[in-house]
């Protein structure tokens, strides 16, 4: 899998599991981009089928078991679902 | 596959918001927000055949992603404690005319989606026909089998589950 970098401040490792068609998963994805940090996203949807299943259980086995989206990992923190303040906060 | 156009976007806005207040229901108010989750379901429909939930990974086999064709199977547990379902397309009343704001909707679905349960051929007595319950709105019918399409909200027979 090869994320999509998006160039920023440097807030550490920001990594966002995403589907192209939810509207939290562009929320979280602007809220992003608004504050300007660095950080790599996937869309979960787009991958090709096996790479998609592969991304996808290990996503849910190494920081989501529900399997949701969106699921942010900010230097190890996990939040699941739009949570701006949750987001804001780890990126201090 | 190229993205939905904003006519088609439009179109399919209209035809759920319609549908949608038929049935006693409301759309998010927040136009913007709406037209991404109709271009993810247009999209859905695109690569799986059916609408299922944009904010749902898909396992792109419709038998497997019954519970989660928009209308979704949790729709409207999600209103009732919520306010909003998982998507926030469907809001309250309170939502639709902007007393309150959606926010982040716990996800409800197991993982991987429901297991398949065994309903028991017996159930109140001896009933002549079985009854069938539509998932989607919760329209009950006695008869062999399920309709082809609810008669309430127009979902397909397969969306129906054996109630009693």
């Amino acid at each position: 899998m090869d994320p999509i970098h998006v160039a920023g401040t440097d807030k550490g490792r920001v990594m966002l599991f995403a589907l192209s068609t939810c509207g939290w998963c562009a929320r979280t994805k602007e809220l992003l981009n608004d504050l300007g940090v660095a950080y790599d996203y996937v869309f979960v949807d787009q991958l090709p089928r096996e790479e998609m299943e592969r991304v996808y259980a290990d996503m849910m086995k190494r920081y989501n078991p529900l399997g949701s989206f969106p699921t942010v990992v900010i230097n190890g923190r996990v939040i699941v679902g739009y949570k701006e303040e949750d987001i804001r906060e780890a990126l201090i | 596959m190229p993205p939905p156009s904003d006519a088609e976007i439009e179109r399919e806005y209209l035809r759920l918001k319609k549908e949608a207040e038929a049935g006693g229901y409301h759309l998010n108010p927040d136009r913007a927000f709406v037209n991404g989750l109709v271009s993810g379901l247009l999209a859905n429909t695109g690569r799986y055949g059916y609408p299922s939930c944009p904010c749902r990974l898909a396992a792109g086999v419709r038998e497997r992603d019954l519970d989660i064709v928009c209308p979704c199977d949790y729709r409207d547990p999600d209103l009732t404690e919520y306010g909003a379902c998982y998507c926030a397309l469907y809001v309250s009343g309170e939502i639709a005319a902007g007393k309150k704001k959606a926010g982040a909707v716990p996800e409800r679905r197991p993982p991987g989606g429901p297991k398949k349960k065994e309903t028991p051929a017996t159930g109140i007595g001896a009933l002549p026909f079985p009854v069938w319950r539509c998932r989607v709105c919760g329209y009950l019918c006695a008869r062999d089998g399920p309709p082809e399409v609810c008669p309430v909200c127009k979902a397909k027979s397969d969306r129906f589950e054996r109630f009693i």
